[in-house]
């Protein structure tokens, strides 16, 4: 349920955005999710639907790119994507990994507006 | 935004000399347009932002870590699902380690005061945040409860997190650690099916393992999971109904203070 919040948090950050640059009309909205954000794409589009309601946004195309995580060995601090999965195995030196430099993302991409 | 800056809306009769006046395309030929033609809309112009969606509670966050550094306080996130065992484990910590040590609570629920009042019974000082249908605390909450709290020699701040083992991921409280609690009802499983919740913890407690045999849970399977889906946080495996592990919480918790 959290994907309300942070789906009100963008459809005000998208129209701060429109108002500063003088826009009509908004075409689309594009975010990037990383794949351990804790956010569910389908809840995300649920929430669009309620928070972009009467405003601006309502009407825009909702895009959302999920972001892979990427992990990184503690032993051979060799760094890789992780594509599938949530457990995360350093194809070199088959270590666990636990850091991950990225994959948490929650972000307003990019607008499209005119 | 309008980007057009020739003539604009319905244009009048076609005349070719007319046309032939006006400045070429890119084409070369002229830029006129015949009579009924609409212009098309402006072309959408695309902006690059990337802005996070929880910079505000990012920011907020930050101010609290800050304001626990200069308080010198050890701040510690409790996850879990509803029911894991957070309350159990707080109010013995409080008896015993909070002798010694004074600790105070940040509680998150969406109703009630119920867990305040179990925990107040250790005289430390305790704030109820009732949430209402909110999932998780968030860093403006948790500022607000450490307003309400008298912080006076208090050198554990534990933040008991609305039970939850989804959105409390992406809300950084400002803690110095986040601990993930997994108990033996719940399956030795959650780690898999929950991987998001465990990756983000420094310390994972696998509780109630005084019922372990009984609810025929294997503490070396769940152990082993954690350890496949979280090799970043440590392991304590504790009762606090028996006291088997609290030891090694509290050296846990001795640990972070520096002592």
């Amino acid at each position: 349920m959290h994907e309300i919040g942070i789906m009100e948090s963008a459809v005000a950050t998208v129209l701060d955005q429109a108002r500063l640059r003088d826009a009509a009309q908004i075409h689309r909205i594009v975010l990037r999710i990383g794949s351990l954000a804790g956010v569910e794409p389908d809840a995300l589009r649920f929430a669009f639907e309620v928070a972009a309601a009467g405003t601006l946004v309502a009407g825009a195309e909702l895009e959302i790119e999920t972001v892979p995580a990427r992990a990184r060995c503690v032993s051979c601090d060799f760094e890789f994507t992780a594509e599938s999965g949530f457990i995360f195995i350093c194809p070199l030196c088959l270590g666990l990994c636990g850091d991950l430099p990225q994959g948490r993302e929650i972000e307003l991409a990019r607008i499209e507006l005119s | 935004m309008k980007t057009f800056t020739e003539p604009t809306g319905i244009l009048p009769a076609h005349d070719p000399e007319q046309a032939m006046a006006w400045p070429a395309g890119d084409d070369g030929r002229p830029r006129g347009r015949t009579i009924g033609e609409v212009l098309p809309p402006a072309a959408p112009q695309a902006i690059d932002l990337r802005i996070s969606l929880l910079g505000k509670n990012d920011r907020i966050a930050e101010l609290n870590r800050a304001d626990f550094n200069s308080r010198g306080l050890l701040a510690l996130n409790l996850v879990s699902s509803p029911g894991a065992g957070k309350t159990a484990l707080l109010e013995r910590t409080l008896d015993e380690f909070g002798r010694e040590t004074r600790c105070g609570v940040i509680v998150g629920d969406l109703e009630t005061e119920r867990d305040a009042q179990r925990l107040r019974r250790s005289h430390a000082p305790v704030v109820q945040i009732t949430t209402g249908n909110a999932c998780h605390l968030d860093a403006e909450m948790v500022a607000g409860g450490v307003d309400a709290l008298n912080l006076e020699g208090v050198k554990v701040l534990f933040i008991e997190n609305v039970g939850n083992l989804v959105c409390p991921v992406s809300f950084d409280l400002g803690e110095s650690a986040r601990v993930v609690l997994l108990s033996a009802s719940e399956g030795e499983d959650k780690p898999l099916k929950y991987p998001p919740i465990f990756k983000s913890a420094q310390l994972v407690l696998i509780t109630k393992i005084d019922v372990a045999y009984h609810l025929g849970f294997d503490c070396a399977v769940a152990a082993e999971n954690v350890r496949r889906i979280a090799p970043q946080a440590r392991l304590i495996q504790l009762s606090s109904r028996s006291g088997e592990g609290m030891a090694e919480w509290y050296g846990y918790l001795n640990s972070q203070l520096g002592r």
